[in-house]
């Protein structure tokens, strides 16, 4: 159960436990964490599940593939070097203690 | 306390309007109503990841148990809504308890159109609700037979696509009307899809109508087309369509046609009562328009949230709509007009294409993309900014639509 930090943007943080497997959208829904919509509950159709990833933690995950990248285009927030959508991401050991922050609005 | 909002329902509309009061400093009580005893789920999966047992019923919640405890929303689960008395702005239950509110929100959702004949056998399924879900997932375990399912929609067309190639089932989907999808899609993505799901080994029977079912010791084994073939079945679902939900409001005298009639700001003709979601009927450009979708459900019950604490935002929107079928993602922004002009992008042999759709004045008014997510990301954007590419523009893959922001 590796351990995720969520930070919004007035710097909050909230430490939330997450599945291995399960995805990161998942983990923040199950924790209600603010500011996660996912909207299409995981089916990447909806862009409302957006996050910042820190460039150097992006190395310890899977890259986005195609289809998160061309949603990733549609972002509502700010689209940045470390975008992701949280539903695309499976949670593993190697994302204990990474910190996920929060874009400023999914819609 | 002083009553407050009061939600007749608990899918994608009745939730959202609760988390988005609280998110907008909405402090009266929220009691949201609902006759389903889960904790409240997103209903898309249903024909699909969970009905391959790709997602578990966990990760079908739309919250978690804990929101509506940090929330202060009190979820009244198992509790169906009898009446409304407008009068006394109460909210009768069926075990005759009283709930005040001083708004009343109805996300009443809709429910599947029944059969028209008469005895039904055991063996023949609608989906529209977890437990729904849960059956057809049941029965389909315990069955080896041939799938038929009446109704060529999004949803008969999901569980045809789930069953063919997750369950390797033998599958028909019979059709009344000359094409799939004949509500809900253009001619164009109906013939993309049609191809794709025979390729799969659906079959298809498009113009033809169901008589009746035959049975063997009261379950089905078989359903009777209007051409007098009679097809082999262990299960058959309808997927025919819904109806609202609109009695209690009908009964409580406001004005209800193919769904509960609200003004841009999803209000009913009582301004303390709301509808929002499926069962909501509202004019977009002079037509009546009642939209079966996530995006309409989420995007209503926000209006109705920012209404009621004071915003007063109204409701103008490019629905979307997506669905999942044997790789393909269909995702569709817009209304598709009556009548007008259709511009293919890409090659539909290829499996990534788009449909764009022009009124006959050459404005654009939907696109359908067949694997292509950020051209339907952008469409959204196109659209809602009300600008239209020339039918040169929409049909050139290198022109970038971009430009036109």
């Amino acid at each position: 159960m590796p351990e995720l930090i969520f930070r919004q943007p007035d710097g909050s943080t909230q430490l939330v436990s997450a599945e291995n497997g399960s995805s990161v959208m998942q983990a923040a829904i199950r924790a209600n964490v603010r500011g996660i919509e996912a909207e299409c509950g995981g089916a990447c159709a909806c862009a409302t599940c957006h996050v910042y990833i820190a460039p150097s933690d992006l190395l310890l995950i899977p890259a986005a593939k195609e289809e998160e990248e061309d949603m990733l285009d549609g972002v509502c927030a700010e689209r940045r070097e470390g975008s992701r959508l949280a539903c695309q991401i499976t949670v593993t050991d190697a994302l204990g203690g990474m910190i996920i922050d929060i874009p400023d609005r999914q819609y | 306390m002083a009553p407050g909002t009061v939600i007749i329902g608990a899918s994608h509309a009745g939730i959202q309007c609760a988390a988005t009061l609280r998110s907008k400093g909405y402090e009266a009580p929220i009691t949201v109503i609902s006759a389903e005893t889960q904790l409240p789920y997103h209903r898309p999966p249903l024909s699909k990841g969970y009905m391959t047992g790709e997602t578990s019923p966990e990760n079908l919640a739309l919250r978690s148990a804990d929101f509506y405890t940090t929330e202060r929303i009190d979820l009244r689960l198992g509790k169906k809504a009898a009446r409304i008395l407008r009068d006394k702005h109460q909210v009768v239950l069926s075990t005759g308890e009283k709930v005040d509110y001083k708004t009343l929100v109805l996300a009443t959702g809709t429910r599947p159109r029944p059969w028209p004949g008469n005895d039904m056998p055991h063996g023949i399924h609608t989906l529209r609700a977890f437990n729904d879900a849960q059956s057809l997932r049941t029965r389909i375990a315990e069955t080896s037979g041939p799938v038929v399912i009446i109704g060529g929609g999004y949803v008969g067309l999901e569980l045809a696509a789930t069953f063919r190639k997750d369950k390797q089932r033998d599958v028909t989907v019979i059709e009344a009307a000359p094409r799939i999808l004949a509500r809900a899609a253009s001619s164009h993505l109906s013939n993309v899809l049609h191809h794709h799901h025979l390729s799969a080994g659906v079959q298809i029977h498009t113009g033809t109508g169901v008589t009746g079912f035959e049975s063997h010791r009261g379950t089905v084994t078989g359903v009777r087309l209007t051409n007098g073939t009679v097809l082999d079945a262990a299960i058959v679902v309808m997927g025919i369509g819904v109806i609202p939900n609109q009695d209690l409001a009908e009964e409580a005298g406001l004005p209800c046609s193919n769904g509960i009639e609200v003004n841009a700001y999803c209000q009913t003709t009582d301004p303390d009562i709301f509808a929002i979601g499926d069962c909501s009927v509202f004019l977009m450009n002079g037509a009546a328009l009642r939209l079966e979708c996530v995006q309409n459900a989420h995007d209503q019950a926000r209006v109705a949230a920012s209404v009621i604490t004071g915003e007063h935002q109204s409701y103008h929107p490019v629905p979307w709509f997506w669905s999942d079928q044997l790789g393909l993602k269909l995702q569709t922004a817009g209304l598709i007009p009556h009548s007008g002009t259709c511009v293919l992008r890409g090659n539909t042999e290829e499996g990534r294409c788009a449909f764009f759709h022009f009124d006959t004045l050459s404005t654009l008014t939907a696109i359908e993309t067949v694997n292509q997510p950020a051209l339907h990301m952008l469409a959204r954007k196109i659209l809602a900014a009300n600008v239209s590419p020339t039918h040169e523009q929409a049909a050139d893959p290198l022109f970038n639509l971009k430009h036109l922001l």
